[in-house]
């Protein structure tokens, strides 16, 4: 599966073969937009539901009421979201006409042409200039720069914001500018996929320009689309992939929607509704048709013919059909997907929530899921980017056997690494160098002289920097030329080869060639165990494996410096292996990596580095806050397991001893590893009813067994553990542990901030991206996206928890107030004859559900029940969302129970009021219908918790838009209910029969409410009244439990000295559970009532899941 | 030791000077809409925070039940002081001969159908006395009866034709019914002649149709067409004519009632009625309620505020009135014995060191 790319060939057929380069983003045409559209919505089984019910309404013989009532809705609603539709697809139609119609310079028959980007084919020698959009993919050809290289920058594509450097083909290089008209020749790529890291091409040019060699191409000789062309004067290349089969366009997806778990308990409640529905309609269905044959027959007015229609008898069923069938809110969808769009902008909108070191607000991607942020139980993390800020300072080191910086803490104010500089140690002079140039930092000049380097990795922009501070300062860098300056000397460097890093291979390293003498030396850096194997034979490793562990016990980042000087003859024959290796299509990067294996060895090592990695602000307070709020932690990193709990320590993940325990899973092989997972897993079930923080610590290698061959018990583990700390986990992993947890039905959210988090997000239940330094390709692929760590606090218990008891309300009151006018049909039809009869006309009841019971609902989108300080300051209160407790069947059954209530109440005070002369059908529904409006308005009240001026707008203003409505109705004389309305207004007996209702229909419930409320309270109700009651609150405040102030005493200690290590090491691993049954707790007796808490508490967790 | 080296150690942050804000860039879409505050969009907008404290949900307890005892009474009082005769008549007007065979009875047009009724009236019965017909076990709110009818044909000549909702009675040999339909169709037509001591007692049968109706819903240019001319004779017939506005009676029965009992308004009696005078009512017993095993009642009765005699309204209010008072005592008794602090602390489980899931 390859494609040929003919360069510059007008007559080739590959013109013909692939598209051209028309960017479409569109869902749909203009002719199948309506189609296409009503297709997808009704695929959806509410949708279905509607539309059978509007169609059974068009048979006149068993509608109750006019098909309008259920056509309007259904259409309203249809055309909102068709509207949405159109309007978003509208939108990427424009954007993709801006970029089809921009005009861009195209070789045509050899002459440089200015036309439109749609126009460009395969093939094709695009020429673009500086702070150009990249059109389509192309292969470089050529450049202004001599060295042949160019600077792009990939935001848009991967988010990284660091210029990249790109390089024309060795074929390509130094063919004359004027030449590239016309130059001919074939590329050999891959078919299109979506890998931008990759791009295993060849290029072979047509005489007369020389090469027929077959020449690879990598990455690095192509621009892609949507990159810009920057610092460079102008570029040409070759269009290989146009339109939507660019890199871009075809990682371009669809993602799959997101269901909360409060979208699929409605969904279950729904259903629910719809089996009673069916059960009304069939024994209503049954009576009816009974009533008829036994009563209605004699009845002579009523003139049945007694021999009916074959489907006579599912006529009554049918019409009980339709009159419930506003059982289930047709303005649920609409309401839900209103108010879930205005948490997403709540969200965007907070501005506590903006991080202004960026200016970036936060972004809710996804608008649907802001419930399912009340509901995370599980928390898994990245660390380095997302807890830390990913800012690297350059704090210590251990060149050849001498540590630096263990006083200060900081190496480049250490006086003896300073002196040793000034002497010009040779050891140190190789490990600045290496410092210096084992790297692909680009350096660049300001306008001031100060230098500015462009790095791709942190911990290289933080090696480049402290060598500079240290004098030895990589000034520029001119194609494979580096030059450095050292005190007052410039030292040149020739790059021969980099061999890149990858997270297999763990290192990096460069081959250069020292200007001053020719040697060749390879440099490298890398993780410790990348590089220190592979030291010369007989060189003394352990001080350096021993400063590695220190340093990761402080939570630094370690790296290994090495170099090796190569002989000519042996760097020749490696260079054409590693020509070959990199030229191949199949498996490119695999056969490098063993290419690179060949030189890397015998190395000498010079030192290990010490990076420090800030933890962000407030991301102690964030998590202990959150571990409050009942949400379990885990922390999956790709550091070594050292350096990850001294982070979790530090910020409050882990607590020390004798508060914590740690427990480790570790073995060099499987059976060392299940041996210590099983000892691991006895003592979590022990000491799981203990008031100690245990959390077990796992590698990627043990994980891997776990996952493989004890996923159930691992489970049992991860159920267990409120915390873990997985460490040298791979991408796959960190999505297989979500996974994991999303199997037992956890709510999970994974939060980071790099590529290699994203497969984690998209798996998780929420995916949050942090927009950090590593690019913005985790907040691309997540559903929020926030600028700091600490932002997660608001972001889940504020914005998550109203967001969760908002709908939980709505979506509940949606089915009271359809059930209530349902319920009343129902009793009417017991009074009609069981023959169907709508006691309502068509018109109140449209407007019933959509819009007077409607409006003043939505305004719950601003209820706050408990203020955001007061939930900041109990998170604790997170878990009635978590649990589910504020809907669920229980509290439904309430909601159902309120409206049958109602119904009897409304039905049975208007027929007994207007009984008699009174009982004229337009007056009785009139007012039935105004007790219903009534008695909402007093639900919503009372429901509500805080009465902003819009919800006392939405309530009481659709109580009179209620009567200003019906006036108007009222006044149409063609109507049925002409002058209704103003007759009732004008009568005594139906305000005090409204006043009646409104008693009757609210007293119990405010005083069951009330009961409740004081005697019963929930912690919610208790933490309102504290708050709104004023005085307690500074009690509260004080009560609350400050372990803080003891665990900050102990970390920086911990920290600052090394021998105090064991504090924080050993004693976190236990071996046995023995040892810890007998420091838990003294006597038998306290064990066994341990052991029954334990049971109680995992009852409860299993109780507050369904 | 100095130093030498000018070096922006923070030049990550200091990128935009080369014009080129890599970090702005990217993010300069976000900063285009980057929010504007508000209190609205905040969340932040002042709120009033109510909670039921108790004097609040006694206060109101008690409040209700002030306004609706004396208010129950009041329409009780007003209820009570309405003077009304009841007399089911149905039973009583088929002659003894036919007693077992009533439905032959009154389908035959050649009996006589009429029927003396004497009533005694209780007390004073101040002008205007309203006169009822009464009907039980009738169903005018059936799906087929209720929907058996046009509103266009009722309301203008022009659309004479428009009977597609009248089934059965829609058409007869071809030709469309005016007014059409089961309800006009089944028109009430017993008639009633009242006289108190052997004088005539005038019923005014003008006005007792809604005044929207006769304006509106029934055309002065509508008059009746082969109406009760089927083989099938429902209830009453129409003068043909005398236009729909003004067959009052028409209007009145059209006015569909929602319960299977239901009273309909004959008409007036202009005069005052003495206690103790005896009225003697001379009934046309025409209307088959026997058929269907329904009731037929005339009523006259005075009329208040509230309207008719209805006590329900009274006793639902004394008793709504009654319950508040009740539960307001006893949420008083409760908060004096069993008081218990609202927003206590010591209420929050995790300040007991417990499980948050124990409760």
């Amino acid at each position: 599966m390859k494609r040929f790319v003919y360069i510059n060939d007008d007559e080739s057929p590959t013109q013909e073969l692939y598209c051209d380069n028309r960017i479409s983003n569109r869902k749909y045409t203009l002719l199948n937009f309506l189609p296409k559209n009503l297709w997808e919505q009704f695929s959806r089984f509410m949708n279905q539901y509607f539309l059978l019910i509007a169609c059974l309404q068009l048979w006149s013989l068993i509608t109750p009421v006019n098909p309008a009532s259920t056509w309007g809705p259904l259409i309203f609603i249809f055309a909102v979201s068709a509207t949405k539709e159109a309007w978003d697809d509208y939108n990427r139609y424009l954007s993709d006409k801006k970029a089809n119609e921009k005009e861009v310079w195209v070789v045509r028959k050899g002459i440089k042409k200015h036309i439109q980007a749609q126009d460009i084919h395969v093939g094709n020698i695009v020429w673009l200039r500086e702070n150009d959009e990249v059109p389509c993919d192309l292969v470089l050809i050529g450049t202004s720069d001599p060295q042949g290289l160019c600077y792009v920058e990939t935001a848009a594509l991967d988010g990284e914001t660091d210029l990249k450097t790109r390089v024309i083909p060795s074929a390509c290089m130094g063919i004359d500018s004027e030449l590239l008209h016309k130059i001919k020749g074939v590329v050999e790529c891959p078919n299109p996929d979506k890998d931008i890291r990759r791009f295993d091409a060849n290029l072979r040019l047509f005489p007369p320009f020389i090469d027929n060699d077959v020449c690879p191409l990598t990455i690095k000789n192509t621009i892609l689309q949507s990159c810009y062309l920057r610092n460079t004067e102008w570029v040409c290349g070759v269009a290989v992939y146009t339109g939507n089969e660019t890199k871009l366009g075809m990682s371009r997806g669809v993602p799959e929607p997101k269901l909360t778990a409060m979208d699929a308990m409605i969904d279950k409640l729904t259903g629910a509704i719809f089996v009673f529905q069916i059960v009304v309609v069939i024994v209503l269905g049954i009576a009816g048709n009974v009533w008829k044959d036994t009563e209605a027959r004699k009845k002579w007015y009523v003139l049945y013919p007694n021999e009916g229609p074959w489907y006579e008898l599912l006529v009554i069923p049918l019409r009980f059909e339709l009159l419930c069938s506003i059982m289930i809110p047709i303005s649920i969808k609409v309401s839900l997907d209103l108010v879930k769009s205005l948490y997403a902008k709540f969200i965007d909108w907070d501005a506590e929530m903006i991080d202004y070191e960026t200016g970036c607000p936060s972004h809710a991607t996804n608008t649907a899921i802001s419930e399912d942020l009340g509901q995370v139980e599980y928390i898994l993390t990245d660390k380095t980017g997302t807890l830390t800020e990913n800012k690297m300072v350059f704090r210590r080191c251990c060149i050849s056997g001498i540590f630096y910086g263990n006083e200060s803490g900081n190496a480049l104010k250490d006086a003896q690494l300073l002196n040793a500089v000034a002497s010009g140690s040779t050891d140190v002079i190789r490990f600045l160098t290496v410092m210096a140039i084992c790297n692909t930092v680009i350096p660049v000049q300001s306008k001031t002289g100060a230098i500015l380097y462009k790095a791709q990795s942190q911990d290289e922009d933080a090696l480049v920097q402290a060598a500079a501070k240290l004098h030895m300062v990589l000034f520029n860098r001119s194609g494979n030329i580096l030059e450095t300056r050292y005190n007052a000397s410039v030292f040149h460097y020739e790059v021969l080869e980099t061999l890149e890093f990858t997270s297999d291979r763990k290192r990096m390293s460069v081959v250069v060639r020292d200007c001053q003498n020719g040697k060749i030396i390879l440099l490298s850096k890398g993780a410790d165990e990348a590089i220190l194997p592979y030291a010369a034979a007989g060189q003394q490793t352990r001080t350096f494996s021993e400063a590695v562990e220190q340093y990761a016990q402080l939570g630094l980042r370690t790296l290994c410096l090495a170099w090796r000087e190569l002989k000519e003859d042996e760097y020749h024959e490696w260079y054409l292996m590693f020509r070959e290796a990199s030229s191949t299509l199949v498996d490119r990067e695999w056969r490098i990596a063993e290419v690179c294996q060949r030189l890397e060895h015998d190395l000498e090592v010079l030192g290990v580095t010490a990076i420090e990695d800030r933890l962000q602000d407030g991301v102690p307070e964030t998590i202990e806050t959150l571990r409050k709020a009942g949400i379990n932690f885990w922390m999956l990193t790709g550091d070594k397991q050292n350096t990850a709990i001294q982070i979790a320590l530090s910020c409050n993940f882990i607590s020390p001893e004798p508060k914590g325990q740690l427990l480790l899973i570790d073995g060099k092989t499987e059976d060392e590893v299940s041996r210590s997972f099983e000892r691991v897993l006895l003592t979590m079930r022990i000491t799981t009813s203990e008031p100690k923080d245990v959390a077990f610590v796992v590698d990627g290698w043990a994980l891997e067994i776990l996952l493989k061959h004890y996923r159930k018990a691992f489970t049992e583990l991860a159920i267990l553990s409120r915390t873990a700390i997985c460490c040298r986990v791979t991408p796959s992993q960190k999505a297989q542990l979500v996974e994991l947890l999303k199997s037992c039905d956890y709510r999970t959210l994974a939060i980071g901030d790099g590529g290699n988090d994203v497969r984690m997000i998209q798996q998780a239940a929420i995916g949050v991206g942090i927009s950090g330094r590593e690019g913005l390709q985790a907040a691309r692929a997540a559903d929020y996206s926030i600028g700091k760590f600490r932002f997660l606090k608001r972001l889940i218990l504020v914005h998550g928890r109203y967001s969760y008891n908002r709908t939980a309300f709505l979506s509940q009151y949606s089915f009271y107030k359809s059930l209530l006018i349902c319920f009343i049909q129902i009793f009417f039809s017991f009074i009609s004859g069981v023959s169907g009869t709508s006691l309502f006309n068509s018109v109140s009841l449209m407007a019933y559900n959509v819009f007077y019971t409607s409006i003043p609902v939505l305004v719950s989108v601003l209820d706050k029940d408990l203020s955001e300080e007061m939930v900041m300051q109990h998170p604790q209160i997170l878990f009635y969302c978590q649990a589910g407790r504020l809907l669920n069947p229980s509290t439904f059954a309430g909601w159902f129970g309120r409206s049958l209530f109602h119904a009897i109440v409304v039905f049975i005070i208007s027929i007994n009021a207007y009984a008699y002369e009174k009982s004229e059908m337009e007056e009785v529904a009139m007012m039935a219908l105004s007790g219903c409006i009534w008695l909402q308005a007093f639900v919503v009240t009372l429901e509500t918790n805080s009465f902003t001026i819009l919800q006392h707008l939405a309530i009481w203003g659709n109580l009179i838009a209620f009567y200003v409505i019906n006036w108007i109705v009222s006044s149409i004389p063609s109507s049925g209910m002409y002058t209704i309305m103003f007759r009732l207004c004008r009568q005594p007996t139906y305000w005090i029969t409204v006043f009646l209702i409104v008693a009757a229909g609210m007293g119990p419930i405010l005083a069951l409410k009330y009961f409740r409320y004081t005697y019963r309270p929930s912690k919610i109700n208790t933490l309102q009244q504290a708050e709104r009651l004023g005085g307690p609150i500074l009690s509260l405040g004080n009560i609350e439990p400050q372990p803080r102030s003891l665990e900050k005493e102990v970390s920086p200690l911990s920290i600052t000295q090394p021998k105090n290590r064991s504090l924080v090491y050993e004693p976190l691993l236990s071996d046995s559970p023995n040892t810890r049954r007998s420091l838990g707790s003294g006597t038998p007796f306290d064990f066994f009532q341990s052991q029954s808490r334990s049971s109680s508490s995992s009852y409860s967790r299993n109780c507050k899941d369904n | 030791m100095p130093d030498t080296v000018v070096i922006d150690i923070r030049m990550r942050g200091a990128k935009s000077s080369n014009g080129v804000d890599d970090d702005s860039v990217s993010s300069s879409k976000k900063n285009s809409h980057k929010p504007k505050y508000s209190r609205f969009t905040q969340q932040d907008l002042p709120a009033c925070k109510p909670i039921l404290t108790p004097g609040l949900v006694i206060a109101s307890f008690t409040t209700v039940a002030v306004v609706f005892l004396p208010l129950g009474l009041a329409s009780l009082f007003a209820s009570e002081s309405v003077v009304e005769i009841v007399d089911r008549y149905d039973k009583d007007c088929i002659p003894g001969t036919h007693s077992n065979l009533p439905l032959e009875y009154i389908q035959n047009s050649k009996s006589n159908k009429i029927c003396t009724r004497n009533l005694i009236v209780p007390k004073l019965m101040k002008s205007p006395v309203y006169v009822y017909y009464q009907l039980d076990n009738f169903y005018q709110n059936h799906r087929r009866y209720v929907r058996s009818r046009s509103d266009k044909q009722l309301q203008s000549k022009a659309s004479e034709n428009d009977v597609s909702n009248c089934k059965p009675e829609d058409l007869v040999d071809g030709k469309p019914i005016v007014p059409c339909g089961l309800v006009a169709w089944s028109l009430f037509n017993d008639t009633y002649n009242f006289k108190v001591e052997n004088k005539a007692l005038e019923v005014n049968k003008k006005d007792i149709a809604w005044r929207s109706d006769k304006e509106r819903k029934f055309g002065s240019d509508v008059y009746p067409i082969n109406f009760q001319a089927g083989s099938l004779i429902g209830g009453g017939s129409l003068n043909s004519s005398i236009p729909l506005s003004e067959q009052e009676d028409l209007m009145v029965w059209m006015r569909t009632a929602a319960l299977s009992t239901f009273r309909k308004l004959y008409g007036r009696i202009e005069t005052d009625l003495q206690a103790n005078d005896v009225i003697e009512v001379q009934i046309q017993n025409n209307y088959n309620s026997y058929g269907y095993g329904g009731k037929k009642r005339l009523v006259l009765s005075t009329t208040t505020w509230i309207g008719g005699k209805n006590n329900s309204l009274g006793i639902a209010y004394i008793f709504i009135g009654g319950l508040n008072l009740l539960l307001a005592i006893s949420f008083i008794l409760i908060f004096v014995f069993k008081p218990r602090p609202l927003g206590d602390p010591s209420y929050l489980s995790w300040n007991k060191q417990a499980t948050i899931s124990s409760n």
